[in-house]
């Protein structure tokens, strides 16, 4: 198949950047979406020119490393799907793809399509984890936890902080990433003892960070490659309103 | 040179109590004087992770440097299957003798006893630390934690959150590492390159890093460097790591001094998707817990075309099933990956290449339902059915052997101290405890093991001897010098105007690693080897294009530096190849096998660990260090 790309190219955060046109024939639609990238930057290389920068690593869906925009969708057109698991296949010939860096303002653009994300970090940092040192540990099966509820805190805990929540939010808001983490610890009564505590830290850095307001439009969920879903948001809501009683 | 005497400095006793005893003779600091100490960390994986926030709750100051944008990143995030422990929970008369006795016979007798105990032994309180964290593992209806069984033992004995296992347990000690860059404890550098590791009167002291955004190199003095840095299997270009996976730290301390160890023992895990294409860039795992419900096979005749459904039962070679009748489709890893290759070396491989064989989930669907095959491995299916655009609930999955981890590693003692005085190494990027082969479930196990309950106390044992340094030194000329040389071969490499891009380089090279030093060597591959690597390596050093500055995001520079390393070593890994006459484990020499085609071990001259030196000069030195086997009796490995 034959595609044409526009690729966002920018060489840092201070400098403008724009739109440049690339084409690239006889691609295998059954390669993956960064393979692609990968084919277009080796012919990059070879005709001495600046390769696009893109963030990716584990190209299995779990690290969490790669996400930009494909034709205005974090992560592009196939649901529940990171871009290193997207394959050719999900485009039709001559295809016009548009790429670009996650538009965040707490994301600052670090090349091209790669963009910094470590403002998630502080607020994980800010509360997301439960204060026990190594070896202060009860013999593990001294607290049972129902099924259920063990099920559910995984679902929450899946996610991957790559960052298509705010990408996709017209607000850029952390809402549904800072929900993930208040709720895989809220589930568990490991995470219940520093609950009110968490959960003001973390929405307070949340702002400090410059993520916007949650509207609860549900763009995120919509989004999200690991389908986290709206009621972690329910429940950071819920545990907010908790600590203040 | 250097003698190296390889003494792994255990202490002498009772095996049972002999990490206990050790453990309360090593030196203390309280947070008071540990506070005088920095420590640098390298990596934050699910060794390093652990070990930076173990030591910072102890009160050292820990420098931890990651060449990703956030811990979270690391790449114990994919490992999917499990965590073992001897926990015994399901009575089924599993206990830390046992657990301790399989990874031994796991690793084809290639391990040290007291390293690979002390590991069982912990294994017990990694879980117990990683439900108080919150790690959402698997459980059973009445609420109590879950367990499935792995490849090459009996028991029951793997603790698992679904596929994500690694994620969930990188996730716990990203948040106890994060709680302590909170608590300023923790200062993590992110997206920093290791370049070189700086020696002051031969002691480590610091390292040379490159910042990844602005290119900048710069230098770190401490009392103290710990690697968790991983392993190399990406000198294979395909391989189950992510992308970035290397060996530049590790080789960098390698040509300071340290002494790296059964570089030629790596792992080829058996169920992996198979190469489609020339473009491929990497190859997806499909995780071991699979072969508890799936069943190997490929047809009985050779080059049989028709769809796998339309073969009929009788006409099935269950081959795994009948070779190996008591562990079946659970044998080790290297057995699995060795006959799979077998199979489709005799022309009944499947799939457009005939490298592949068939994992056939059917009988299982039909005796458990398809909704207890989707709640254990959904995540499994669905990614195989992403990447392969086929359904494995209704036709059979077309697996083949990858390369997924590297045994081998910097040789550490006891303590897990490298030969560089004050240079420690931890997690995947030593050697220590899989000798030949590694049992599943058993990465996340010694990770942890080293990170939370190992290097802190011998590195705290360590530094209660040193005195504290008074001030930053990297003025000193050890690390001016260092800075200077790191930056000359980036000017070098700049200045190399070809017109390949490295990942091509990459790909030639890993092809004759694979071809060579894969999963089955012999004598006149591996001289072959010796003579096309060095052409690589020429071929990199006028060949390669990198555009742009180094003084900038430079993907290309990043990656040139790093294969670099991997031709250097990829050499080295042929010479330890070459010198072990003998098949044990992973490491398959064709000369030496059984008439039944099964590795035959040559206890009388190869029971050691094979440790090589640097050198830039000649060939590399080898140094051994002999393996004794007290508790265990040394047996050939059967799987029948």
């Amino acid at each position: 198949m034959n595609i044409n790309l526009k690729i966002w190219r920018q060489k840092s955060d201070h400098q403008d950047g724009g739109l440049r046109s690339y084409r690239l024939e006889n691609i295998d639609p059954n390669i993956s979406f960064l393979e692609m990238l990968d084919i277009l930057n080796i012919k990059l290389v070879k005709e001495k020119k600046d390769p696009v920068a893109f963030d990716h690593d584990c190209r299995e869906g779990i690290c969490g490393s790669c996400g930009f925009m494909i034709n205005g969708r974090p992560h592009g057109p196939q649901k529940a799907t990171t871009v290193c698991q997207l394959h050719m296949r999900a485009f039709n010939n001559e295809d016009n793809i548009l790429l670009e860096p996650f538009r965040a303002e707490s994301f600052p653009v670090i090349k091209d399509l790669s963009v910094d994300r470590k403002a998630f970090d502080r607020i994980i940092s800010s509360g997301g984890y439960v204060a026990v040192d190594t070896g202060d540990a009860l013999e593990a099966n001294s607290i049972p936890i129902a099924k259920e509820d063990a099920d559910e805190a995984f679902l929450s805990s899946a996610c991957i902080g790559c960052g298509a929540c705010v990408a996709a939010c017209k607000n850029s808001s952390a809402m549904l990433f800072t929900a993930a983490k208040v709720s895989h610890l809220a589930l568990l009564p490991q995470g219940e003892k520093e609950g009110k505590e968490r959960v003001v830290n973390m929405v307070a850095t949340m702002d400090e960070e410059g993520f916007g307001a949650c509207t609860n439009t549900g763009a995120c969920s919509a989004e999200c490659p690991k389908e986290i879903g709206q009621t972690n948001i329910a429940r950071l809501n819920r545990e907010f309103i908790k600590s203040k009683i | 040179m250097i003698d190296f005497n390889l003494f792994s400095k255990a202490p002498d006793g009772d095996l049972y109590t002999k990490w206990e005893d050790y453990k309360s003779s090593l030196k203390k600091l309280s947070p008071e004087e540990a506070n005088k100490y920095k420590v640098i960390v390298i990596g934050t994986g699910l060794a390093g992770a652990s070990a930076s926030a173990t030591l910072a709750e102890k009160g050292f100051n820990v420098h931890a440097f990651s060449f990703h944008e956030s811990p979270r990143r690391a790449h114990s995030i994919a490992a999917q299957g499990g965590i073992n422990a001897a926990k015994n929970y399901k009575g089924d008369g599993d206990s830390v003798m046992r657990l301790f006795y399989d990874t031994i016979k796991g690793g084809d007798f290639r391990s040290r006893e007291d390293n690979v105990y002390r590991l069982a032994e912990i294994s017990k309180n990694i879980i117990d630390q990683c439900v108080a964290q919150g790690v959402p593992f698997a459980r059973e209806y009445g609420g109590l934690l879950d367990n499935r069984s792995f490849g090459g033992v009996q028991v029951s004995r793997t603790f698992y959150a679904r596929g994500q296992t690694g994620q969930q347990l990188l996730l716990g000690a990203y948040s106890a590492l994060s709680r302590q860059m909170e608590n300023k404890k923790v200062r993590f550098y992110s997206r920093h390159d290791m370049l070189d590791v700086v020696l002051v009167n031969g002691k480590a002291k610091g390292i040379v890093t490159r910042d990844l955004i602005s290119g900048e190199i710069s230098t770190h003095s401490a009392d103290v460097v710990i690697l968790a840095t991983g392993g190399y299997s990406n000198v294979y270009y395909l391989s189950t790591n992510a992308m970035a996976s290397n060996v530049t730290a590790n080789w960098r301390a390698h040509r300071r001094g340290a002494l790296f160890a059964n570089p030629s023992f790596t792992q080829i895990h058996p169920t992996c998707i198979p190469v489609k294409n020339d473009f491929q860039s990497k190859l997806t795992l499909m995780s071991e817990s699979l072969r508890n419900d799936g069943r190997v096979w490929v047809p009985k005749k050779k080059s049989d075309q028709r769809k796998a459904t339309d073969i009929p039962e009788d006409e099935r070679d269950y081959y795994l099933e009948r070779i190996y009748p008591a562990f079946g489709n659970l044998v080790p890893r290297d057995v699995a990956s060795r006959r799979a290759k077998e199979v489709c070396d005799e022309g009944r491989g499947v799939g457009p290449t005939g490298y592949a064989v068939y994992l056939d989930f059917q009988k299982a669907i039909e005796e458990k339902g398809e909704d207890f095959i989707r709640e254990k491995y959904g995540n499994l299916f669905d990614m195989y059915q992403n990447i392969t655009d086929e359904n494995p609930y209704q036709t059979p999955m077309k697996i083949y052997p990858a390369v997924h981890y590297t045994m081998g590693g910097l040789w550490v003692d006891y303590n897990l101290m490298t030969t560089i005085n004050g240079l420690f190494s931890i997690g995947e990027s030593n050697f220590s405890d899989h000798g030949a082969n590694r049992l599943g479930a058993s990465a996340l196990m010694q990770g942890l093991a080293d990170g939370y309950f190992v290097v802190p106390h011998t590195a705290m044992d360590f530094l209660a001897k040193e005195k504290p340094l008074e001030k930053d030194i990297t003025d000193m000329p050890e690390f001016v010098e260092a800075k200077k040389k790191t930056e000359e071969e980036i000017s070098k490499l700049m200045k190399v105007d070809g017109s390949l891009a490295v990942d091509e380089v990459h790909r030639e090279l890993g092809k004759i690693v694979w071809d060579k030093i894969g999963m089955a060597r012999n004598e006149k591959g591996l001289k072959n080897a010796l003579e096309e690597i060095p052409k690589i390596k020429q071929k990199f050093w006028s060949q390669i294009s990198i555009p742009g500055d180094d003084k900038d995001v430079n993907q290309e520079l990043e990656k040139a530096l790093r294969i670099k390393d991997f031709i250097e070593l990829a050499e080295l890994m042929a010479h330890d190849a070459l010198d072990r006459k003998e098949s044990c484990g992973a490491h398959f020499r064709e000369e030496y096998q059984t008439e039944e085609n099964e590795a035959k071990r040559n206890d009388k001259d190869y029971k050691y660990v094979a440790a090589w030196e640097y050198s830039e000069e000649k060939s590399p030195q080898l140094f051994k260090e002999e393996l004794q086997y007290k508790n265990v009796k040394l047996k050939t490995r059967s799987y029948k």
